[in-house]
């Protein structure tokens, strides 16, 4: 076994153990926290991948935004902080099924792969640099249709979110 | 290769035939290496900080009309040591209902997040730790490592204080990361790279000189940052006792405090080396150590502004922090990024000189647009509020008025 594919299987495996450990602990904020040690575990898989850029953003989005943005609204939601009632609710069985039906899709997709022992196909130094990736996502050729629509969706969360707390209906009854 | 060229490479060579020689092999003596190196940045840093905190004392001290520490040594050099003595001696207290392993990890975090910046500054133009491409990113990246222990320390320490400490460092963090990114992006653009050493590179000239508003936002947010006076709401002594780090004692609180004195260091260096052009200077081809001289002497530079503005700045109220932050930087910073990017694309074949004027014009362009633009605005409020003040009328009778 190579020093590679054990860095990548203790990444692996802390990722999947905080992953389970983030929907059973029993405190909302210790999921939260679990959360970050998972996705450090998914930022170190992509650093191993070579794709150093996407290691970067994933600490500075899913950590530094993302996560930080969960744990501040855990924090500022009354009495979830010390949470201790039941982990399910009445319709837990329609998580399980979906869940095991993605599951069960995601691993037949797996299985039927089958190119497990193929080795890792280097890298070109020219195709790790941000700028392919910048290209990529506005030529026409590319990603650019994507792009947009995503920017579309989080054009439409933040309008939502400044109109619920902007209070525009108190101001105009003044 | 000549020793003095680049000493750091050639002690790591020699450690390299030496373990070689001990007949460890080849991958363990690589790692072992790296260890060494990791090792001696992280400690070397851990060092300067007992000088940092030396000199920023007694700097400060000099601000205020003071001595500073003077009892311990000549000119109190030896303070530091003392105070390390007695921090480490001191008893360890976890308050009660402490959500334990957070509360143990916070500081460490701390520490980490500001030493984790180190290994991207380049200190001379070889001497680095890893020139990633995605170096300035990964600063970004950093920093958030450190927001993360500032919210686990306020969480964990299960005080009141603590917890509204950590929720106005949060919102400042987060808030001020958005115009520091967009003014980290023009260096990015100007430079055709992310990586810290291409920035240095792409520096004969001072970006500093050819983007003096880009630097500027930059260099208040990134002040924002390290939570430095004037924005050092997290520890309001007078409102919230002393924030995040009020339930920490003895070395954990050590560490916070390294932590923050470090972290205004390493701001400094980051700024030097985006925008005062890092460890360049006259006669760095011929003797490539002088960079790191020109790199600390201007990081000196830098951080004794953070210093003065830390002993003569009063602290901003929340709302107005914010205001700074989303109401005058962020949009300032966005439109300077168009325009500087706009510009750029413009004068790209016009050779060197046509370009720096150009962004230098636009850039004193947006400024003067945004100080005339504020003082309409201004005007207006006071017109509104009525406290344009006639002679005979105090302005607060006005006021009272309406």
């Amino acid at each position: 076994m190579t020093s590679l594919q054990v860095v990548f299987l203790l990444a692996a495996a802390l990722t999947l153990a905080s992953a389970l450990m983030v929907v059973t602990t029993r405190r909302m904020l210790h999921a939260a926290l679990w959360l970050i040690v998972s996705l450090f575990g998914v930022a170190a898989i992509f650093a191993i991948l070579q794709a150093g850029f996407f290691a970067v953003i994933q600490v500075v989005v899913y950590i530094g935004a993302i996560a930080i943005l969960i744990i501040n609204a855990i924090m500022l939601t009354r009495r979830v902080m010390e949470d201790r009632g039941p982990q399910t609710n009445p319709i837990w069985w329609v998580a399980a099924i979906t869940s095991a039906l993605v599951g069960a899709g995601l691993l037949g997709l797996v299985l039927r792969w089958g190119a497990w022992s193929n080795p890792i196909p280097e890298f070109p130094e020219a195709a790790q640099t941000p700028l392919n990736l910048g290209k990529a996502l506005v030529s026409p050729q590319g990603f650019v249709l994507p792009f947009e629509v995503a920017s579309v969706l989080l054009l439409a969360a933040l309008i939502g979110a400044i109109f619920i707390a902007g209070n525009y209906i108190a101001l105009d009854r003044k | 290769m000549n020793f003095w060229q680049n000493p750091i490479q050639a002690i790591g060579d020699w450690l390299t035939r030496l373990l070689l020689g001990l007949g460890i092999p080849d991958g363990i003596t690589t790692f072992l290496v790296m260890v060494v190196g990791v090792v001696a940045l992280a400690m070397g840093s851990m060092l300067f900080v007992i000088f940092l905190i030396w000199y920023e004392r007694k700097l400060l001290g000099r601000i205020q009309d003071r001595l500073g520490p003077n009892r311990v040594g000549p000119w109190g050099i030896f303070q530091p040591f003392a105070d390390m003595a007695k921090i480490f001696i001191k008893e360890y207290i976890t308050p009660v209902g402490a959500d334990k392993v957070a509360y143990n990890l916070a500081p460490a975090l701390a520490v980490g997040s500001v030493l984790m910046v180190m290994p991207v500054v380049p200190f001379t133009a070889q001497i680095l730790g890893v020139d990633l491409n995605v170096g300035v990113l990964y600063i970004v990246g950093v920093g958030a490592l450190g927001e993360l222990a500032i919210i686990l320390a306020g969480y964990s320490s299960n005080n009141k204080y603590a917890m509204l400490g950590a929720f106005r460092v949060v919102a400042q963090l987060i808030s001020y990361e958005v115009p520091l990114v967009l003014s980290l992006l023009i260096p990015v653009l100007l430079a055709n790279s992310m990586g810290m050493n291409d920035i240095v590179k792409a520096q004969p000239v001072w970006f500093l000189l050819i983007v003096p508003l880009a630097a500027l936002i930059f260099f208040i947010a990134s002040t924002a940052e390290v939570g430095r006076a004037p924005f050092d709401l997290v520890e309001a002594e007078s409102e919230i006792v002393a924030g995040f780090n009020i339930e920490y004692g003895g070395l954990k609180f050590g560490m916070f405090y390294v932590a923050e004195f470090l972290h205004a260091f390493t701001a400094a260096l980051v700024f030097v080396t985006l925008f005062m052009g890092g460890w360049q200077g006259p006669g760095v081809e011929q003797f490539p150590l002088l960079g790191g001289f020109y790199l600390l002497a201007k990081t000196f530079l830098v951080h004794f502004v953070l210093v003065l503005f830390r002993g003569s700045l009063p602290r901003f109220r929340i709302d107005q922090m914010m205001d700074l932050n989303w109401k005058l930087l962020t949009p300032v910073a966005l439109v300077l990024l168009i325009a500087v990017a706009i510009t750029d694309k413009l004068l790209q074949n016009s050779g060197p000189w046509p370009l720096g004027l150009g962004l230098l014009a636009v850039n004193l362009l947006v400024g003067l647009g945004t100080l005339a633009l504020l003082r309409v605005q201004a005007r207006r409020k006071r017109v509104e509020r009525k406290i344009v003040a006639p002679v005979d009328k105090h302005p607060i009778q006005n006021e009272a008025l309406l």
